[in-house]
């Protein structure tokens, strides 16, 4: 019960500490990537990535997603998208494995899971 | 240890604490609706473990055990350092309470053990099996005050024994006899006061203790398909008066997740276009009542939500009166679906 693991503690995750260093690895005001998906006609459905940060190369991602969800994809510039950003946009259903992509450390982005929003059914 | 632990966190995510109740539950017309209790066991502390951000409570508890076994013989600072892991593999904060509980008395235990290795060797594998039975048995357990005491009695009194001479403390509590009689002027041991504490907690305030554990139910939304490409929400305003949200919020919370859009009919049913299942529409409604229904800080359902000054959004929980404010409902980006023709006219 030393002292010195209860500031290691409070380290680790300062409540009181400003948002900026999370908000300033993102793209401007978004804080959280959304993940979300959209129905096409039959069984067809859509991903859309909203909120990568700027710092990543958005066609390099979307390329190494290409390759790895076998399936193909577009990048809506964010004047399409109506000051949305940049979207990634997938076709098919890769909610879960995109998220594990944007989280991974090693093959992926390495992004913090918690800024990561998964919408849909 | 950790190997055992794997199917329980696989399975895990399956509970949810927003239940949906039976399909079978009648409905009937005027709006009472019976419940049956879901056969899955709520074994559930809080509304948020169930989502993937956070890890369930067996993988917390997991991190935990796997820790202090491998401390188990160390002095009694070991047991603190391993808690901390536990403490921030959930930051929210939100069932902190129920854990800690859950972990000081585990850590007691490991206190305990600790301690009895002086009086005999020997007895210290026997401990250590011990223990290890029970940390398998925690996270599968009910989450009930009346077994965990039990729980907890039994390995106090082992411990007691183990202990042997100086302190044997028993005695009835509800009858006041032993320790507990009015003119015993023994000191108590910490063990005996905690469960007695929380054995007066749950019985004086029953609905309390409950709240931890019931979940809340909700009649299950009703699917029907409309023609080919739309879906009808039929008791949507049913469920809205259980939630006291207002059909246009949920809705539109509905459009915003599922990325569709939609109107109300005739009979204010809900007619969603897109093929959904009801299952769909129950994750989402749990969504839905995670965020906007039930109170962050005691997990009651019972709040209401208001327009506050600028523009923002409140729950304001009757039960405990916190407040806190939520989340403007965003559609966000939704790529253009169907034919472009019909799109530039």
């Amino acid at each position: 019960m030393s002292g010195a693991t209860e500031i290691q503690n409070l380290k680790d995750r300062d409540p009181f500490a400003d948002e900026d260093e999370e908000s300033g690895q993102n793209s401007q005001s978004q804080e959280k990537i959304h993940i979300r998906i959209q129905q096409r006609n039959g069984r067809k459905t859509l991903t859309t990535v909203q909120g990568i940060p700027t710092k990543f190369d958005h066609k390099k991602i979307l390329k190494v997603i290409k390759k790895e969800f076998a399936c193909n994809g577009t990048i809506i510039s964010s004047a399409e998208s109506k000051g949305m950003g940049e979207v990634i946009q997938l076709q098919g259903d890769h909610r879960l494995k995109i998220k594990e992509f944007l989280a991974d450390a090693d093959a992926g982005l390495g992004l913090d899971e918690k800024t990561i929003k998964i919408h849909g059914f | 240890m950790s190997g055992t632990e794997e199917p329980s966190i696989q399975r895990r995510p399956s509970r949810k604490s927003v239940a949906f109740t039976e399909e079978k539950v009648v409905v009937d017309a005027d709006g009472s609706v019976t419940l049956v209790p879901t056969p899955i066991d709520d074994n559930k502390d809080s509304a948020m473990s169930h989502t993937p951000r956070t890890p369930p409570l067996s993988a917390a508890l997991g991190a935990f055990t796997d820790a202090s076994s491998a401390t188990a013989d160390g002095a009694a600072d070991g047991a603190a350092p391993a808690a901390i892991p536990a403490l921030d593999a959930n930051p929210d904060g939100l069932d902190l309470t129920l854990m800690k509980k859950k972990k000081k008395k585990v850590k007691k235990d490991d206190d305990e053990a600790a301690g009895e290795p002086a009086a005999a060797d020997g007895e210290e594998a026997i401990d250590l099996s011990m223990k290890k039975k029970k940390k398998k048995k925690v996270p599968k357990e009910e989450d009930e005050f009346a077994k965990k005491l039990e729980a907890l009695n039994l390995e106090g009194a082992e411990g007691a024994e183990a202990a042997a001479e100086e302190n044997v403390q028993e005695g009835d509590m509800d009858k006041g006899t032993g320790i507990w009689a009015h003119d015993e002027s023994r000191t108590i041991n910490y063990d005996p006061l905690l469960s007695r504490f929380f054995a007066l907690l749950a019985q004086k305030n029953p609905d309390h203790a409950s709240t931890g554990t019931r979940s809340y139910k909700i009649p299950p939304p009703q699917c029907l398909r409309e023609g080919n490409k739309k879906t009808i929400f039929a008791n949507l305003p049913e469920i809205c008066k259980r939630m006291k949200r207002a059909d246009e919020h949920v809705t539109a919370y509905l459009f915003a997740e599922l990325g569709t859009s939609g109107s109300t009919d005739g009979s204010r049913r809900l007619v969603i276009k897109g093929r959904f299942q009801q299952k769909q529409i129950e994750n989402v409604l749990r969504t839905y009542i995670i965020e906007y229904v039930t109170c962050k800080t005691c997990r009651s359902p019972n709040t209401e939500l208001s327009k506050g000054e600028n523009r923002l959004y409140f729950i304001t929980c009757n039960s405990c009166g916190s407040r806190r404010s939520v989340q403007a409902i965003k559609t966000g980006f939704s790529a253009q679906v169907g034919k472009r023709k019909k799109m530039k006219v």
